[in-house]
């Protein structure tokens, strides 16, 4: 590489950033249209799309597609069903799978490869090939709740947040990490006379931050994109998600305008919040690619 | 997975499973229960809501779903012995159904109806199925895994080489074209729906604009011809990034020191590729073969937001199948079979794809 003379080495930088420019463009085109879109009326972005006005904010630019979308569906309440369950199931993932983890990882007891051995063989089951059948289990569930005891879980919440609690690519990467943490730190707690579960809270939980943003990523993005199984579960209008929200604006005539105000309404927060975090995202697919 | 030796660890059964149970017990619950209950299921007559009690009905919703039979007709001839033509001088045959509908001398038959045909000499054979749209259902799935493995890994690795380059903004590069995988497949799928729209599509557009309008507007999706092919490539486009991301991974564990090596040797570009870069990921090309795979087969979103299956059945997916009598048809016994069908193909490809690229030694 030291023998190119400087004109060639610029040239070279040129071609090099052109192709991933192009490359780039590939990959963000349809969104940028989204946006842009989301900001024009029907007829105006119906006829736009024959130039590249189609990707650019010019015209009749207005909010108006958005105040339409909320008059049109309870949009609102499909975003807070979404972070709600979004982030109910994400919690309560970190807790169980890191302790089940813990227990792999730091704790001697019987049946644990076997328990373990199970675990990672889900991994193997594609959800799809249980949703058939995890339908009918769910519809005839029992649950303790306000009305005193009820069957079926179709239509609420935790029909939504339970199955998806505990995985087994989440234990997987919590005892990946685990087993790489100082065990002495372990053996010095509990030479102190610490229990299990101060040892859990105070030792093993507080070096975490790194699996546990990685874990956490992975459910948000699952979670939050979830559709074939909202879409079977949930009937009633009060506890859908965004993604099945989708369908109030395919009534007859698609006004595409609100549906792209609508897109971009529930993209944008992803968007953003990935593009602040995007180191953070991207090693966290990257982890899933290191077995052990 | 080696465990940590037990010897600094003192036996606690009760601590033990009391931390792994809330896990262990939600796994057993919701995955590995709804799993038996598939196999058990798939043999019976269960519904989602039933009046009737549930009976076991043995193979028969195997059958009824992979049943296949091949049919070989001479054409039909008159009374002389000379064969019928229709008007276009093709010879003419009897018709199929006449066989597939209470024939009593074509038991096997009855009820299937034509897979496809083709031209034997004079005769004409014919591919029957007792359930023509499931079949589809996984020829297409088949073409969709097929494409997709090959195609959407080599793009990845591609887009990993490039992004591995030390240049500056590089990492702006990355995070776009990592951009589509954190966008959800229905969003993505409702977008390039408007991009492959027949009138005001911008696919059509652009290429009308690019060859000065020379090209005719297709219907990307309403075409039974390139509509699976559409969704393939949309498929790709959203998924890329992330197999890209551990393409990367794979490559960063690769010793720069081989490079250099490589470099003193003067080997050419391929040749670093071929026998430093590419021996280095073996592990994770195995990997990504797999996770592809295995995404691949679970098509579905795509399918239901763009095409429902149609046109004719150009895109019906076998989770779409499942999904449609499952639970659009409340029959969770057959959904139940699809799914172990659908879960025997992807164990037996996933343990093919191993022994093929297990470690020789």
């Amino acid at each position: 590489m030291a023998r190119i003379d400087p004109d060639n080495r610029g040239l070279r930088l040129t071609v090099r950033y052109t192709v991933l420019t192009l490359i780039a463009i590939i990959f963000v085109f349809p969104l940028i249209f989204m946006v842009m879109s989301s900001l024009k009326p029907d007829h105006q972005l119906l006829t736009d799309t024959s130039s590249l006005r189609a990707f650019l904010p010019v015209g009749d630019i207005s909010v108006n597609n958005y105040f339409d979308a909320f008059k049109r569906a309870p949009v609102a309440m499909f975003v807070f069903n979404s972070v709600l369950v979004t982030g109910v199931t994400v919690l309560l993932s970190l807790l169980v799978c890191s302790l089940t983890a813990f227990s792999f990882v730091f704790l001697r007891w019987r049946g644990r490869d076997l328990v373990l051995a199970i675990i990672l063989a889900t991994l193997i089951v594609p959800f799809e090939t249980i949703a058939i059948p995890l339908l009918l289990l769910s519809s005839k569930l029992p649950w303790i709740g306000l009305h005193g005891l009820t069957w079926g879980w179709l239509n609420s919440y935790r029909v939504q947040i339970v199955p998806f609690i505990a995985d087994g690519l989440t234990i997987f990467l919590f005892v990946q990490y685990f087993k790489d943490l100082p065990g002495e730190l372990i053996e010095a707690a509990r030479v102190e006379g610490a229990s299990w579960g101060q040892i859990y809270r105070r030792v093993v939980m507080p070096l975490s931050g790194p699996v546990l943003a990685t874990a956490a990523i992975l459910k948000f993005l699952a979670m939050y994109n979830q559709y074939l199984w909202p879409l079977m579960v949930v009937q009633e209008e009060g506890y859908r998600p965004v993604m099945v929200g989708l369908q109030y604006f395919f009534q007859l005539n698609p006004a595409w305008g609100e549906i792209m105000a609508y897109l971009s309404l529930i993209t944008i927060p992803v968007l953003t919040f990935y593009l602040f975090l995007q180191r953070a995202f991207i090693a966290s697919i990257a982890s899933t690619g290191v077995k052990g | 997975m080696p465990m940590p030796s037990g010897s600094k660890l003192t036996q606690s059964n009760a601590a033990g499973w009391a931390f792994a149970l809330p896990g262990f017990a939600l796994m057993v619950l919701f995955i590995i229960v709804p799993f038996v209950f598939a196999i058990v299921l798939s043999f019976t007559n269960q519904r989602l809501v039933s009046p009737n009690p549930t009976e076991f009905v043995g193979w028969s919703n195997y059958q009824q779903l992979l049943g296949v039979g091949m049919l070989t007709l001479e054409p039909e001839k008159d009374a002389s012995g000379a064969i019928i033509r229709d008007a276009d001088g093709q010879p003419t045959y009897p018709r199929v159904r006449t066989y597939t509908r209470n024939n009593p001398d074509y038991p096997g038959l009855k009820g299937m109806r034509e897979l496809t045909s083709w031209q034997s000499g004079q005769n004409r054979t014919y591919i029957l199925a007792s359930d023509v749209v499931f079949l589809r259902a996984i020829i297409n799935t088949f073409i969709f895994v097929l494409v997709v493995a090959p195609v959407q890994g080599g793009l990845a690795l591609g887009l990993a080489l490039l992004i591995n380059q030390k240049l500056r903004g590089i990492n702006i590069y990355r995070a776009i074209y990592f951009m589509p995988v954190v966008v959800s497949i229905v969003v993505v799928s409702l977008l390039w729906r408007f991009i492959y729209d027949g009138n005001s599509g911008l696919l059509n557009n652009m290429l009308g604009a690019l060859s000065f309008g020379a090209f005719k507007p297709v219907n990307w999706l309403g075409n039974p011809h390139t509509a699976l092919g559409a969704i393939i490539a949309m498929s790709i486009w959203q998924a890329v990034g992330f197999h890209m991301v551990i393409w990367l991974s794979g490559l960063q564990t690769i010793s720069p020191t081989l490079y250099e090596a490589a470099a003193i040797e003067g080997s050419t570009k391929w040749q670093t590729f071929r026998y430093v870069t590419w021996p280095g990921l073996r592990n994770t090309a195995v990997l990504v073969l797999i996770v592809i795979t295995m995404q691949a087969f679970a098509l579905f979103a795509q399918i239901d937001v763009m095409t429902k299956g149609g046109p004719l059945d150009s895109t019906q997916t076998i989770v779409f199948q499942a999904v449609q009598r499952g639970y659009g048809k409340q029959d969770i016994s057959g959904g139940s079979a699809i799914s172990v069908i659908l879960f025997l193909i992807v164990l037996t490809i996933s343990l093919v794809q191993r022994y093929l690229t297990r470690e020789k030694t």
